[in-house]
């Protein structure tokens, strides 16, 4: 990215410093400027840290939906060792909103599916922003299921608004697509991670988003529904996304604190789009450490914790009167927490 | 003289409430004969909401219905707070519906053939799933795979995954979807029934899931809510669009079956599917 162009109003003092460095660099080096520079850059590095470490889930939001944001295809191209892209549902098309595709992490050959937004514009309406039809969610299960059948693991990278809302996607059954993949992601005979590395977009994120372990990039989200939806029928207008982004809860650290993720990989300093390398490095030693985890368990206990992991997800309580089954008295109600 | 009372004169002839008018045909109609038919316009054959009660009292044998986990309440894990609170909210859809949640989940019979049997109401908080609608129904599915019972749920849900309770909601879609594959991998069979509205999280997880899925006629069915395609394609949908015989086809329900019908229907499955 070009490190002076305007970002976000709340980066405007990261902004301004930036072009006070670039102003006393582009004069004669004097040992006065030099240390003055050195000095800046400290002040530089606190002000992001600062900045970022307190964002708001709104500008979260934003952050999750820079354009310089780093997609499935950048980590592929640097994260991965190689990229064997395959296309196609077998039945309907080319979804180009859902990569899939043979890769190699070091030793480990994978397959890899993930949603992709586009980065010109024409990418991005060949994309659909990242939308997935139905068929790009039945060339996903199809292209795990081949994963499975020949002992791959799944590495799923999720960034979607959302699943596309149009006439096509319903009349090739958009609600049947994604149930059908996570009811076969829950038993699929393989190790499955899940990394939501933008935004984790509703049922549209969920569709590739059952695994043995699902992470967060710290600065992504992920929602029931789109801050503007949600702001759309509770407000009865889009004007109220922000308040509806703090109300749902939706940033990597309320998500660990539910249980629904079970780690937050952290951002280089001021977001995944200032240094795409060092964001890729993070993912892949996160990668490479689940993958060993998972490989070592045995297929039975791998499916059965995956499917007791989703089984615990909820906030309720149950004050059941059932008659206890063992002498041991439970309390009569109890908070399951997930 | 002006002030002849007019207003204030009793009115003759039926009381309030005899009458309906029916949205399907606009006639209006002796409420006495759309309850005999379960809620179906006797003209047009318009199909009234029915609530998750009476739905009992439609498909389940008389008096065989034993409700499970009532004792399973909602909390309010996000303090969500939109124009209401999310706690004060669930207590005022409590006391407008007499249900404790969204859905009722249980066992009974349907002609002596005992099934594990759910129903989400859609007047609950739009028939939305929370983490105890998930529950509930992950619950029931556990207990169909356990005692091996043919599993009916009858969905009646415009509002999907609940957003008052975040990505809570959103989770219990793939909770209760792993909980039909293992149903399935034991054999299990599943009617799933869509009624009007089926949409979102729900449409998008255990309703679509069924090895054989029923629809009543002319439904709301479909993932995005047909206001949001509008606004994303920018042009008139087209008619019929969403509903249950467009689902029909485009190949994603096996039948259309009128509520009269519907009892027997499922019957007739287990009888073919049933063990």
């Amino acid at each position: 990215m070009d490190a002076l162009a305007p970002g976000f109003e709340f980066e405007e003092p990261i902004h301004e410093l930036q072009v006070q460095i670039a102003d006393l660099r582009s004069q004669d080096p004097t040992a006065e400027t030099q240390d003055e520079v050195r000095r800046l850059r400290r002040k530089l590095n606190e002000t992001i840290r600062e900045i970022y470490s307190s964002l708001t889930p709104w500008n979260t939001v934003r952050v999750a939906r820079h354009k310089d944001r780093p997609y499935t295809r950048d980590y592929l191209g640097i994260a991965f060792d190689e990229f064997v892209e395959l296309h196609g549902d077998r039945h309907f098309g080319d979804d180009r909103a859902m990569l899939t595709g043979f890769a190699k992490l070091d030793e480990h050959k994978v397959l890899v599916v993930g949603h992709q937004k586009g980065r010109t514009y024409k990418e991005r309406s060949a994309c659909h922003f990242g939308c997935a039809h139905p068929e790009g969610y039945r060339k996903a299960i199809s292209k795990m299921n081949l994963a499975a059948k020949y002992g791959l693991p799944v590495i799923c990278l999720i960034d979607t608004p959302g699943a596309y809302p149009g006439i096509g996607a319903e009349e090739r059954g958009q609600a049947y697509a994604i149930a059908d993949n996570m009811y076969e992601m829950s038993r699929l005979a393989t190790p499955i991670i899940c990394v939501v590395i933008g935004e984790g977009g509703s049922g549209g994120a969920l569709g590739i988003g059952v695994g043995d372990r699902v992470a967060m990039l710290e600065h992504s989200y992920y929602s029931v529904i789109s801050p503007e939806g949600c702001a759309g029928i509770l407000w009865k207008s889009h004007s109220y996304a922000e308040k509806a982004a703090t109300a749902l809860r939706f940033t990597s650290s309320h998500l660990i604190e539910f249980g629904v993720v079970d780690s937050v990989i952290p951002e280089p300093l001021g977001g995944a789009h200032r240094d795409l390398h060092q964001m890729a490095a993070r993912l892949k030693a996160y990668l490479l450490k689940t993958l060993q985890e998972l490989k070592a368990l045995p297929l039975d206990q791998l499916l059965d914790e995956r499917y007791q992991k989703f089984r615990k997800m909820g906030v309720f309580l149950d004050s059941n009167s059932e008659p206890p089954a063992t002498e041991e008295l439970p309390p009569t109600t109890e908070v399951n927490d997930g | 003289m002006t002030l002849m009372t007019t207003t204030k004169r009793p009115k003759r002839g039926v009381p309030e409430g005899l009458w309906q008018r029916c949205p399907g045909c606009e006639q209006v109609i002796y409420k006495k004969e759309i309850d005999k038919r379960m809620g179906v316009c006797p003209r047009c054959e318009y199909h009234f909401y029915v609530s998750a009660h009476e739905r009992v009292a439609q498909v389940l044998d008389e008096g065989t219905f034993e409700e499970w986990d009532a004792g399973l309440q909602s909390l309010d894990p996000l303090e969500f707070e939109d124009k209401k609170k999310y706690v004060d909210r669930l207590k005022a859809e409590q006391e407008r519906t007499g249900l404790t949640e969204a859905a009722l989940t249980g066992s009974g019979m349907i002609r002596a053939r005992r099934v594990a049997f759910g129903v989400t109401d859609s007047a609950f908080i739009m028939g939305s799933m929370g983490s105890v609608v998930g529950e509930r129904l992950a619950r029931l599915v556990e207990r169909a795979t356990e005692h091996q019972l043919p599993l009916i749920i009858i969905s009646g849900s415009g509002g999907g995954a609940r957003m008052h309770e975040g990505i809570l909601s959103l989770m219990q879609m793939a909770k209760v979807s792993a909980a039909l594959a293992r149903y399935d991998g034991a054999g299990g069979l599943f009617i799933s029934v869509l009624t009007n509205p089926t949409m979102g999280g729900v449409a998008a997880s255990f309703a679509s899931l069924g090895d054989v899925v029923l629809a009543e006629p002319k439904a709301l069915i479909g993932f995005a809510g047909p206001r949001t395609v509008k606004a994303t394609i920018g042009i008139e949908l087209p008619e019929g669009f969403q509903t249950s015989e467009f689902l029909l086809d485009h190949g994603y329900v096996d039948r259309i079956v009128s509520r009269g019908m519907l009892k027997s229907e499922i019957a007739r499955t287990i009888d073919y599917c049933g063990k």
